[in-house]
């Protein structure tokens, strides 16, 4: 039996409209983008030009201080536009699906037989080393590197997140292979919950499983990193989506690459919460068109509802996100006297509201209200509750705030990405944007250290 | 919603650029007083938990409540008592709501106006932490105090405690015992002096009785620190029927009080559980080693020790912040109010002191505690 790892800090929250465990069939519009914002650090190097020809596997841009990680098309098509903003900035790449795919071929590779480098160097040509996570910093990986583990976690304890056991039926083979290769690469971890029987993730082959059972953030795997070997100053680890286990499995079993993912669209202004089957990029009007409430304004969200990010019913899939999430957008609401008013309706951690007399069960319908003004940091304590990491975090967001460099890496900051302050950030009653303060920390250290 | 829609109509003045722009800190204050602010994020988590710190002070005001209430039947109950006037419990809590009223509306009035004053100029929202401040501060002062001494005390305390750290979350020491040790040391005769300052001494709106110049009143720790016995009981302690501050005398409505911010969550158990702990140890110590007449009990329900633990010391802003420092943060205060009372014949009550040297060192206990922290990541690297 493997590791299991109790936790007890951290919060689950109970939404309305979870993901139905069955498949819905959505017609593509054939529109694909690909965001270099999605892959945070990178500067990208557009290599096609406007009514270029490529293939599903083909690059679309490069890093430019890193040429040989590609990131790929998810399709194949014509390149219809670069994007630019401001400064000549790429803010995504677009491309028309062709009618008949075809596939770069990367033909198929024996894996025992490969070594490190040559794993590596496929996976870069491939655009899946991309998908490749490095802390500290919280950044897309650089290939020079050598990490001391690679960290997966099997599970999303997000709310409304992907159930990953459901994802992988059918595709455990392809989840070996890809363990197997990151594998060849370094130590490789799988966090499993305590919650998954799947055999494929407790019986995984040629890596350490680990299981943890504990509320979210237990499915962050940089939580889980911190419990089972955690980083310390000068060292690297990667980290890797369980569904981009998945990528890599389909490359080296049938030697293309086949972006698709098995998205879970839920919250609780959608019809019918159930899974989709959607590439990286893909355009999303077709998974909201007549499946939302209507009459009220809405917020979509690339990913869950606590990491992900704002998008438009006619935005695309972001390239990390497993979630699509629409909840209400709630500034057309104004509630009176709402410091007082006992707000049986809303939910707290806060004794001070009553959601904590109705039960665990009970669903609730979140808006996108902050519902309150940001103050300084008042309340102490609010954060170590749901933060199940060896870190303070809230002496580790002064830090930031106040630029101390040393504190902020003597307190922990290389352990930790945005994503492990979700939870904290939710519940803090002084409104502080903990996500976005933590990224620009570590965005200040990684400009420091370079 | 015809409330909304006038808030809607008149904003566009106090905006950037509008005719009473000057005010829009204010205007803010009580639009966010009035309706749950709409405002949504494009970034970070999509969606938050109800609670904001609007509703944590509230909290706390309704948490004082039960103390103040009782504060002004005690203020009219001392006064009748020594002057021997006869009338109902409504009338004596008339009478003390009568002289109790004006000091908290001067204490808000200073208190708020330098903070709308200091939000206008900043550019930033009102803080809510001075709707708590401004409510403690007349618990803790006695009734006769001045109301222009109240003023200076309360500017003083909101200017050079709170605004010049930066506002509510970065003070260091608690504003309301800022303004009451201001009181005490600028004014010392109007904080303890003949003992007259603890009962109200005249009639207000014809209620009550005048009071002869020569009655005096102490306090049971003033009689101790006199070298008396205490004439109240443990009993008239806990009932909070004796003169001393305004808020601090009844035990009962204290604990009403420490019950509600212990169940929500608002104060910590552990902060408040260690002042009594450190308090009892120490009062016991003092009283088994015979230095003391109070035992431990005694020195737990009397004076401001109740209020104290339960009001001052578990501000989250200057207590310790770490979860194992609130324990020696606590128990320290508890230990050193005894300390004061028992060994410094000139300080009767050592509540006040014990807190303000225990903010001093709040964030020492908490270093101690992050370095910890920090040694072991420095460790565990170099295995």
């Amino acid at each position: 039996m493997a590791n299991v790892i109790k936790l007890r800090k951290g919060l689950n929250l109970n939404l309305k409209g979870k993901p139905a465990e069955e498949m819905t069939n959505v017609k593509a519009t054939g529109q694909y983008a690909l965001v270099p914002d999605d892959f945070h650090g990178v500067t990208p190097k557009v290599v096609v030009k406007e009514g270029e020809k490529v293939k599903a596997g083909g690059a679309l841009f490069v890093d430019k201080n890193h040429p040989e990680v590609k990131f790929v098309s998810p399709v194949s098509g014509t390149v219809t536009a670069v994007e630019r903003g401001e400064r000549r900035k790429v803010l995504s790449v677009r491309v028309e699906a062709d009618a008949q795919q075809e596939f770069v071929e990367f033909g198929k590779q024996d894996l025992l037989r490969m070594s490190a480098k040559d794993v590596l160097g496929i996976l870069c040509e491939a655009g899946l080393f991309a998908y490749f996570v490095e802390r500290p910093y919280a950044v897309t990986a650089n290939p020079d590197a050598s990490p001391k583990a690679i960290f997966v976690s099997a599970f999303d304890s997000m709310p409304l997140a992907q159930d990953f056991e459901f994802v992988l039926k059918g595709q455990e083979k392809e989840f070996q292979m890809g363990l197997d290769a990151l594998s060849k690469i370094a130590k490789t971890y799988l966090g499993v919950s305590a919650q998954q029987k799947a055999k494929a993730l407790t019986e995984a082959k040629n890596v350490e499983v680990n299981v943890f059972d504990g509320p979210n953030p237990a499915g962050n795997v940089g939580v889980q990193i911190n419990h089972v070997n955690p980083i310390n100053k000068g060292e690297i680890v990667w980290t890797v989506g369980a569904e981009e286990v998945i990528f890599i499995g389909r490359l080296f079993c049938n030697g293309k690459v086949d972006l698709t993912r098995t998205v879970a669209v839920g919250g609780s202004e959608v019809k019918a919460p159930s899974y989709v089957k959607l590439a990286v990029g893909a355009q999303l009007t077709n998974v909201f068109a007549g499946n939302v409430n209507e009459g009220k304004s809405l917020r979509y969200i690339n990913g869950n509802v606590l990491t992900g990010a704002v998008t438009t019913k006619d935005g695309f899939l972001a390239a990390h996100a497993t979630t699509l999430t629409v909840i209400p957008e709630g500034d057309d609401c104004h509630e009176l006297f709402g410091w007082i008013a006992p707000r049986f309706n809303q939910f707290s951690v806060s004794r001070s509201y009553f959601s904590w007399l109705l039960g665990k069960k009970k669903e609730y319908t979140f808006d996108a209200r902050v519902k309150g003004g940001e103050r300084h940091i008042i309340m102490s304590g609010e954060y170590d509750k749901v933060f199940p990491m060896d870190i303070y975090a809230g002496y580790l967001v002064k830090a930031v705030i106040t630029g101390d460099i040393d504190r902020m890496e003597a307190l922990g900051i290389y352990e930790v990405a945005p994503e492990d302050f979700a939870v904290a950030e939710f519940v803090d009653s002084s409104k502080v944007e903990l996500q976005r303060i933590i990224r620009q920390g570590l965005d200040m250290l990684r400009k420091e250290n370079a | 919603m015809s409330l909304r829609k006038y808030v809607d109509k008149i904003k566009p003045n106090f905006m950037e650029g509008g005719k009473f722009h000057a005010f829009r800190s204010v205007f803010e204050g009580f639009e966010t007083f009035l309706f749950v602010p709409n405002e949504t994020r494009r970034t970070g988590v999509n969606i938050h938990d109800a609670i904001d710190s609007k509703r944590i002070m509230s909290l706390v005001c309704i948490a004082l409540v039960p103390a103040l209430l009782f504060g002004m039947y005690n203020v009219g109950y001392q006064n009748f008592m020594a002057s021997g006037t006869e009338g109902s419990w409504f009338d004596m809590w008339l009478y003390g709501f009568l002289a109790v009223l004006p000091k908290i509306i001067v204490s808000y009035v200073t208190g708020l106006g330098i903070e709308f004053t200091v939000a206008q100029w900043k550019g930033e929202e009102i803080h809510e932490g001075f709707l708590v401040s401004g409510l403690l501060i007349p618990m803790i002062i006695p009734v006769n105090t001045p109301l222009w001494i109240l003023v200076l005390a309360t500017a003083f305390a909101v200017i050079f405690a709170k605004e010049i750290f930066g506002g509510t979350g970065m003070n260091i020491f608690n504003p309301a015992l800022i303004t009451r040790a201001f009181l005490f040391f600028s004014y010392p005769t109007c904080m303890t002096g003949d003992d007259s300052v603890w009962v109200s001494q005249n009639t207000i709106c014809g209620l009550g009785g005048n009071v002869p110049d020569t009655f005096t009143a102490a306090t049971p720790l003033g009689e101790v620190g006199a070298g008396m016995a205490p004439s109240a009981s443990v009993l008239d302690c806990v009932i909070g029927t004796i003169p001393g501050s305004i808020g601090e005398t009844s035990v009962i409505a204290i604990a009403l009080g420490a019950i509600l911010l212990l169940w929500t969550g608002v104060a910590s158990w552990k902060t408040m559980l260690s002042v009594f702990v450190g308090g009892a140890l120490m009062g016991e110590l003092f009283h088994a080693t015979g230095m003391s007449t109070l035992t431990a009990v005694d020195h737990l329900v009397v004076g401001g020790f109740c209020f104290g633990a339960v009001f001052m010391a578990t501000d989250p802003v200057t207590s310790a912040r770490t979860e194992g420092g609130k324990y020696i943060y606590g128990l320290l205060i508890g230990v050193v109010a005894v300390l004061v009372r028992v060994m410094n014949p000139g300080y009767p009550e050592g509540m006040m002191l014990a807190i303000l040297l225990m903010n001093l060192f709040a964030p020492l206990i908490d270093y101690c505690f992050v370095q910890s922290n920090i040694n072991r990541r420095a460790k565990r690297a170099i295995k």
